[in-house]
């Protein structure tokens, strides 16, 4: 102690230096404050706004125009999550287990960094990429299929990047333990790894749901919009959601749009909040 | 060649993935063919974006058949996509090292758990949502009260100085992507912060460093290129992102922004919301040119994201080397 006491600088050396780092923590400080104050002010406006904006026939009705309710939408998310899940679960899944088990193959290496890289890519173009080849290539028109298809090409590399690294938290001598029993590699991989690596698999599944509930850019172009509920086509009909509700309705100059607006945007953020909450809960039990 | 089978059908599935990139790079790329031929490198360069005369019989330039008058220039989307990403980085990247070192260094337990749940909820919340606070919360707060302070405190400054403007504009949209790359930035540095070998902070300590010491002069330099490659990322989310910019954004058309309230359009905003219009033109060059506006747009963001996966891949690398 007396050591330090002798070393140390001269004590107004040492107060100025005490001083800067104060400055420091108090910055940093502030810069929580900064980011947190608008998410907590965006909650509370949209909690606030949207509940007041909620009624039961909201989930009964349909939109009519500007007023009515939102079941449409409502159906039409979930339509939409649901389809994009179908494709993007088994390529994701398995191209993540593909790159988690030959992690040292040349191509492994390859898909990772692609999948990486899609990440990136904005999702309008995602949009527009869907419009050229399945809305108008294909002629399938704005459809639950191209909405579909164009939010699975966008969640795939999620799927695939959580669940690589579920199957890597899961030991080599596991694996190992499984060749010993004389088990094939592919019941190792199905049988003993993913099932450890289930909850981790699930949590990037969450996400991708997540992402869909959130999406509207690449769905524009591609699902369309539509006032009536599903009729049941996968092609040639195209079909609401949500998020279109916030961007649209909101331009309008009218009370029950702004309303409407408020009320999807209350819904997707319920949701999205619930699907984090089970991934939270997912990630814990393990 | 004991049990190939699993393997070979992995493989093949996992292929989608490349090859889901290369078709929308062939796919993109093929349909505004015609464009890029018409346009030439002047749509990089030009400020005019005009349909031309639609209802006049169509004219044939370059070998292309185009509305008479047609004139592709995205520029002014350039420009705007640029500088709102600009603005965004700038106050983004001091936030988040704020952020960062407050959660791994000010805070423990209960109330890192928190925070760091925070900056995870920012990260969920989807765009459009940022779009509808941004139009209802923000934009009256620029327009009223950030606009007209920043004028009197800055407005020696051509760039601050003018007409503060609606509320709609570079500055509003600058705030909203701000707040959304912070996570990417924050989340990502607080993970390399808590990763600072601790004998390298020992070794400050040991030399009597302040705890901030530590922090300025050892931990933040250590994870300086986690830093930047953070940054390249938020830059990509920035310069592709849509919904949000679009509702906050203005629309500019065929004018460059004057000062930080001018209205601007992104070129991804530009894309979404103009296919209508577009689709109006009976020679469909201009959707065509839209189709070439998102092939500009992928190039630039699979460049981004390339050179930030670069230089994460060597981060890594070079810390395997560094512990063995």
């Amino acid at each position: 102690m007396s050591l330090t006491a002798r070393r140390s600088p001269t004590p107004r050396g040492l107060r100025r230096r005490r001083l800067r780092g104060q400055i420091g923590w108090t910055l940093s400080g502030l810069s929580v404050l900064l980011v947190a104050f608008p998410l907590i002010d965006l909650l509370a406006v949209i909690v606030e706004k949207g509940l007041r904006a909620l009624s039961p026939t909201l989930f009964t009705q349909v939109t009519n125009g500007i007023s009515g309710g939102l079941w449409n939408a409502i159906q039409g998310t979930l339509l939409l999550v649901v389809g994009a899940l179908v494709f993007a679960v088994p390529i994701g899944v398995l191209s993540g287990i593909y790159v988690a088990e030959w992690p040292r193959s040349r191509f492994a290496g390859l898909v990772r960094f692609v999948a990486d890289v899609m990440t990136g890519i904005p999702s309008v173009v995602l949009g527009y990429f869907g419009y050229i080849t399945m809305v108008i290539g294909l002629g399938w028109q704005f459809s639950l299929l191209a909405g579909a298809i164009t939010l699975a090409l966008m969640v795939i590399p999620y799927i695939a990047r959580t669940t690589e690294l579920a199957m890597l938290n899961i030991g080599h001598d596991i694996r190992e333990a499984g060749s010993a029993l004389g088990l094939s590699q592919g019941t190792v991989i199905f049988r003993v790894v993913l099932p450890g690596a289930l909850s981790g698999v699930l949590s990037g599944i969450m996400l991708a749901v997540a992402i869909s509930v959130g999406e509207t850019a690449p769905l524009i172009y591609t699902a369309g919009w539509s006032n009536y509920a599903w009729n049941g086509s996968l092609v040639h009909a195209p079909v609401g959601y949500l998020t279109y509700v916030i961007w649209t309705f909101i331009n309008q100059p009218f009370a029950s749009a702004h309303a409407l607006a408020f009320a999807a945007a209350l819904l997707v953020i319920a949701l999205v909040l619930l699907v984090n909450a089970i991934t939270r809960t997912l990630l814990q039990r393990r | 060649m004991k049990f190939p089978r699993v393997q070979t059908v992995l493989t093949v599935i996992a292929a989608v993935i490349p090859l889901a990139l290369l078709a929308i790079l062939l796919f993109l790329g093929s349909y505004a063919w015609p464009a890029i031929r018409f346009n030439g490198l002047g749509f990089l360069f030009k400020l005019t974006w005009n349909l031309g005369n639609l209802y006049a019989n169509p004219v044939t330039v370059a070998g292309q058949v185009v509305p008479r008058g047609a004139q592709y220039g995205i520029l002014v989307f350039i420009a705007g996509t640029l500088l709102s990403s600009a603005i965004a980085l700038l106050l983004a990247v001091p936030l988040s090292i704020g952020i960062a070192v407050f959660l791994t260094e000010a805070v423990g337990g209960t109330l890192r758990e928190l925070l760091s749940f925070v900056v995870e909820l920012l990260a969920g919340v989807p765009s459009v949502v940022y779009g509808l606070w941004g139009y209802a919360v923000l934009i009256p707060l620029v327009a009223h009260q950030i606009g007209p302070f920043l004028r009197s405190a800055l407005g020696f400054l051509p760039v601050f100085a003018g007409s503060v403007g609606s509320g709609y504009g570079l500055l509003t949209a600058g705030l909203v992507l701000a707040l959304m790359v912070v996570p990417i930035i924050a989340s990502t540095l607080r993970d390399a912060l808590l990763h600072v070998p601790i004998p390298l902070k020992e070794g400050a300590y040991a030399l009597g460093a302040t705890h901030h010491e530590v922090v300025r002069e050892v931990m933040l330099p250590a994870v300086r290129s986690n830093l930047v490659a953070a940054s390249i990322l938020g830059l990509g989310r920035a310069l592709g992102e849509t919904m949000a910019v679009l509702m906050v954004s203005g629309g500019a058309l065929n004018y460059l922004p004057h000062n930080i309230y001018s209205p601007v359009t992104t070129m991804a905003a530009f894309i979404l919301s103009q296919l209508d219009s577009a689709l109006t033109d009976p020679t469909g060059m201009a959707v065509r040119s839209l189709a070439e506006i998102a092939v500009v747009l992928f190039l630039i963001s699979l460049l981004v994201n390339l050179v930030a996966r670069l230089l994460i891949w060597q981060t890594e690398r070079r810390s395997r080397v560094a512990h063995g």
